[in-house]
């Protein structure tokens, strides 16, 4: 991009068109005292010194490459990422990734788009995926976003199932503040054993969305399909959270009758990088694609006859249907997209599957073994996948704070959110746990148990 | 551009059938919008519908557009096969391009044939 310097003159005559005459009288709005406060900051330090105290800083940190053992998952999980990942996202092509406004001259991005897309909609079964929402919290606040303009405002509630992920669960109450919703199931009180039909009592004609979790926030697997045909039958629509590396394995959400699919990425190349930035994913049914929002890349042919990338369906987006579009936040995760595409094509459909029955394996090795130690033992017995609720003779906390002495990084303290369970942990288990991993775990959970 | 006579207009470029009660979009709108791919009608049969409302969202390939209603009443009747077919509101705008059919209709500030061409050729210059 062309570097647009301001000379004096340039200054001056914007400043006589506003009607200013200095550029101190400019800022007469800002209180004098605010306008340079005294920062108390050390002494700059050289580049060198930088580097050093950058680096004595960043040695503080733990992280469960190196250091930790980590049975934590509850929405982000630990995965190889193979090195090619990393080396096609730092091409410079493609680590400016925001989509330009004139897209088609970037032929390389879409088709990249395109390809992840493809593969997205492939995995959950469904006709067509967006180019991506910040992570998998705020592409489920998109589905209910897609369900109430396709009702146009007119059906007024959202079912949720308590065994959504908690933290999904509160962005989309925070996304939809003021839309004036009402929201049933949500109720992390309820019979968590209850199953998935428990939900069919609060589906009625004011039902725009039923929202679910494949496997559910608890790992287990459920098939949707009856709620789903019941949802169909008062008319509102579904949306499955699903997480992507289950997928690999299970049925799609999208022969179940889904009409939505959303999740996080992050599993597919993404490190867990303490929180973020992750890639929430958005599939749906091609009848639905004028009210899905975000950016969509569709394949075609030029004027030549070659092959040829463009945005697909543009009129329906922010930034020409404005106030009238089903969403207004433009930003997609274009670099973290292009590293799950990448993620998924280099592993392919079997590494893929090597990685999901790795995951699937030692995960009911796991589940297996902890649940012969004195105390501990299986919440439930429904079938899952890589991640299951363990319960614990004492407080999940204690456990917890045992284990991270241990080097261990254990489950997630269900008792925060689920009044019900303060003495159960929520243990993932990935193909980057070791036998000796899981082993260590045992161990330490029987002094646990002994103490 | 065509304009057919029995027809009112408005501004917005709606054309309304005082005799049927349908509305729908100009001959001189769709050629404007180009290539129509989507259309969805905003209001369902038995609403009232007030002149100005907007009743109806067009999107081509390169514009989103909204239609808004040049008469006030009662919708007695929606063409819901468009949806399947907008590119209709492009070979037909004054037949199957039909969008809703509004009963007792009083129209808006409303322009006859002559003075609707007109009026688009002024913009067209």
């Amino acid at each position: 991009m062309t570097y647009i310097p301001i000379s004096p003159k340039e200054r001056d005559e914007m400043l006589k068109i506003i009607g200013v005459g200095t550029l101190d009288e400019l800022f007469d709005a800002v209180p004098k005292k605010h306008r340079f406060p005294k920062l108390n900051l050390p002494q700059a330090l050289s580049e060198m010194e930088a580097l050093a105290l950058l680096g004595e800083l960043a040695a503080g940190n733990e992280n469960v490459r190196e250091h930790m053992i980590s049975f934590l998952g509850a929405g982000a999980y630990n995965h190889y990422i193979p090195a090619v990942v990393d080396h096609i996202l730092r091409r410079g092509e493609f680590y400016t990734a925001y989509t330009p406004y004139q897209p088609e001259i970037s032929q390389g991005t879409l088709q990249s788009i395109f390809e992840y897309q493809s593969l997205m909609a492939n995995l959950t079964g469904m006709e067509v995926s967006n180019a991506s929402h910040y992570d998998g919290a705020t592409a489920a606040a998109e589905a209910v976003s897609l369900a109430h303009a396709q009702f146009r405002g007119k059906r007024k509630k959202i079912v949720m199932s308590p065994t959504v992920n908690p933290q999904y669960r509160a962005v989309i109450r925070t996304y939809t503040q003021g839309m004036g919703l009402e929201e049933a199931g949500d109720d992390p009180t309820a019979d968590l054993e209850a199953g998935p039909e428990f939900l069919t009592q609060f589906i009625d004609d004011n039902t725009s969305l039923v929202i679910v979790q494949y496997p559910d926030f608890f790992g287990r697997i459920y098939d949707y399909a009856k709620l789903i045909d019941a949802a169909h039958a008062k008319g509102a629509l579904v949306c499955v959270v699903a997480n992507p590396t289950a997928l690999i394995m299970l049925k799609t959400p999208g022969e179940m009758g889904a009409d939505i699919v959303v999740g996080d990425a992050q599993p597919f190349g993404i490190p867990l990088w303490y929180g973020g930035p992750y890639l929430g994913f958005f599939t749906t049914k091609k009848s639905f694609v004028h009210k899905m929002a975000g950016r969509l890349v569709g394949e075609t042919v030029d004027a030549r006859g070659q092959r040829a990338y463009v945005l697909t369906l543009t009129a329906r987006e922010q930034h020409i249907k404005r106030e009238r579009a089903t969403s207004n936040i433009c930003t997609n995760q274009g670099l973290l997209a292009l590293a799950s595409a990448v993620y998924m094509s280099v592993l392919g459909k079997s590494g893929l599957q090597e990685v999901a029955e790795l995951c699937y394996q030692k995960a009911h090795y796991a589940a297996a073994e902890l649940s012969k130690i004195d105390g501990f033992g299986l919440c439930f017995s429904e079938p899952f996948f890589h991640e299951f609720v363990l319960c614990c003779p004492k407080p999940a906390g204690e456990v917890n704070q045992h284990l991270l002495e241990n080097g261990i990084i254990g489950g997630y303290d269900l008792g925060e959110d689920y009044p019900a369970l303060k003495d159960h942990l929520l243990i993932a288990v990935t193909e980057m746990n070791s036998r000796e991993e899981i082993d260590t775990l045992l161990e330490a959970l029987k002094e646990v148990s002994h103490d | 551009m065509n304009a057919p006579s029995n027809l009112k207009y408005s501004k917005s470029d709606e054309w309304f059938d005082p005799s049927s009660g349908a509305v729908g979009l100009s001959d001189y709108a769709q050629s404007q919008l180009s290539d129509i791919v989507f259309v969805e009608i905003l209001v369902d049969e038995g609403e009232t519908v007030e002149v100005g409302k907007a009743i109806a969202s067009v999107e081509s390939v390169k514009a989103s557009a909204e239609i808004f209603s040049p008469a006030a009443g009662k919708v007695i009747s929606v063409n819901k096969g468009l949806s399947e077919k907008p590119e209709t509101l492009n070979s037909d705008p004054y037949g199957a391009g039909w969008m809703i059919k509004v009963e007792g209709g009083t129209t808006g500030d409303v322009m006859e044939s002559a003075a609707y061409v007109k009026y688009c050729e002024e913009r067209t210059h």
